[in-house]
């Protein structure tokens, strides 16, 4: 019997015509299993990094949006998502969502949530609501800030996605993400009526959407739909209503 | 050995795969808007070409035929990927100036272009010089392009105030123009036309009736 030795497996491989079919396989094989080597390696290996520049351009999106409402540092709350109550610490538990009531593309969901009030004396003057969503072809993560009123947006920013540039990625300008200001939620009724519409807005509860860029529109329209809702900070809010009435 | 310089300087001007072979002008457009985005793109197509080419003339030998552009395409994707994942480190407001364009080097005609004209047909050494006289003819251009764009643009030159603009209290009114897409576009024309002018013979022949 022929003993095999992995060396000279390898020669023989290696001189196999190239258009042998196993030759052909093999090759294909072995360019991508080093291929996904090098790339998840260096995935792994700079990942703490990346997480922590995310972090920083979150935090640091966060101290842009107070400065430019001209508030001082908001105050930082963790809130259970279905009560909408203050808890001392996250549980870190997730949840998946049914596809109806996951309007935001996220699939799973924490269930505590975090929040950012700003207060003048008693009185809350402004919340900032770190929201997410998907796009056309991201998640894209950003803050919705509200007046005391729950009703009127003061301003909505977006730090992190990956949207056509030019197109979609145009929600990270300034122009646009200025119509948002003073736009209103509902009317009272519960309902939410805030979106972006194609073409031009009409009225306080309407956007003026990015020509060419539809789909980045609606994400962003359903992103807001989903965390004012009854499944992202509804029961929050709802709460946060009913003690400044009282 | 002059051959071996010529491998390396030919790209750089006589035959630039930019301006003679108009290849890569996608991204050439796309990141010019200033120096700084255009010194970081040259940088990752430098190295994204060099490693390339290098890496596909050593595996020359052993690539079937019948699927060497997969494997040319899968090597220099992984390449990119790692560039991306870098700049997303290391120079993250960099790397989201840049965006997609990054990612986009995968689809450089020039990258592509080189390891199938040249790296599958010459040894590791000339490809190597290759690779770099590649990246440096497109480098150079990218960098003067950004440069002139942000100069005209913006009134600086790598974020620092060189030409003081009216809105902080200078003489200089920025051209709106050159910060889009289009004057990337009269740029480059204009410098083909200069290069032509200097080398008739990469003028192209007419076509024939």
């Amino acid at each position: 019997m022929v003993k095999l030795s992995p060396l000279k497996v390898w020669g023989a491989f290696l001189a196999r015509p190239n258009a042998d079919p196993v030759k052909t396989l093999g090759v294909a094989f072995l360019v991508a299993l080093v291929c996904s080597i090098v790339v998840s390696g260096t995935a792994v290996y700079l990942k703490p990094l990346h997480d922590a520049n995310r972090l920083r351009a979150s935090s640091g999106s966060l101290v842009e949006m107070a400065e430019a409402l001209g508030v001082g540092l908001p105050k930082q709350r963790l809130v259970d998502r279905r009560t909408g109550t203050y808890v001392e610490r996250s549980t870190g538990e997730k949840v998946t969502l049914t596809a109806k009531q996951d309007l935001a593309g996220l699939n799973r969901i924490e269930q505590t949530l975090t929040a950012y009030e700003v207060h003048d004396g008693d009185q809350l003057r402004l919340l900032i609501l770190p929201v997410r969503g998907a796009g056309y072809q991201s998640i894209l993560h950003g803050y919705l800030a509200l007046n005391a009123d729950l009703n009127t947006v003061a301003a909505l920013t977006f730090y992190q996605q990956d949207e056509t540039p030019g197109m979609g990625a145009r929600i990270t300008e300034k122009q646009w993400q200025d119509l948002w200001r003073d736009k209103q939620i509902g009317s009272g009724d519960g309902v939410i009526r805030l979106r972006v519409v194609s073409g031009a807005a009409s009225g306080s509860h309407e956007v003026d959407g990015i020509s060419g860029a539809t789909r980045t529109g609606n994400g962003v329209s359903n992103l807001v739909q989903f965390w004012l809702g009854e499944h992202g900070y509804g029961p929050y809010l709802a709460r946060l209503g009913q003690r400044g009435a009282s | 050995m002059r051959t071996r310089i010529a491998t390396l300087v030919k790209p750089i001007i006589a035959d630039n795969p930019v301006t003679l072979q108009v290849l890569g002008i996608c991204s050439a457009l796309a990141v010019t808007t200033s120096l700084s985005t255009s010194l970081v793109m040259s940088a990752s197509l430098i190295f994204v070409l060099t490693c390339s080419n290098v890496i596909i003339s050593l595996l020359r030998t052993q690539i079937p035929d019948s699927i060497r552009l997969i494997v040319q395409i899968t090597i220099i994707a992984s390449l990119v990927i790692v560039v991306d994942l870098l700049l997303q480190a290391y120079l993250f407001e960099m790397s989201k100036r840049l965006s997609v364009f990054v990612g986009l080097i995968v689809s450089n005609c020039i990258v592509l272009g080189r390891a199938e004209a040249y790296a599958m047909k010459n040894p590791p050494g000339p490809s190597l010089l290759d690779g770099i006289g590649n990246g440096l003819g497109y480098a150079w251009i990218l960098v003067l392009i950004g440069a002139v764009r942000e100069l005209f643009g913006a009134g600086s030159l790598m974020g620092y105030s060189v030409l003081p603009v009216v809105s902080d209290g200078g003489w200089f009114t920025p051209l709106a123009l050159m910060t889009l897409p289009p004057s990337a576009f009269f740029l480059l024309a204009l410098l083909v036309w200069a290069v032509r002018t200097r080398h008739p013979e990469q003028v192209e022949q007419e076509d024939q009736p």
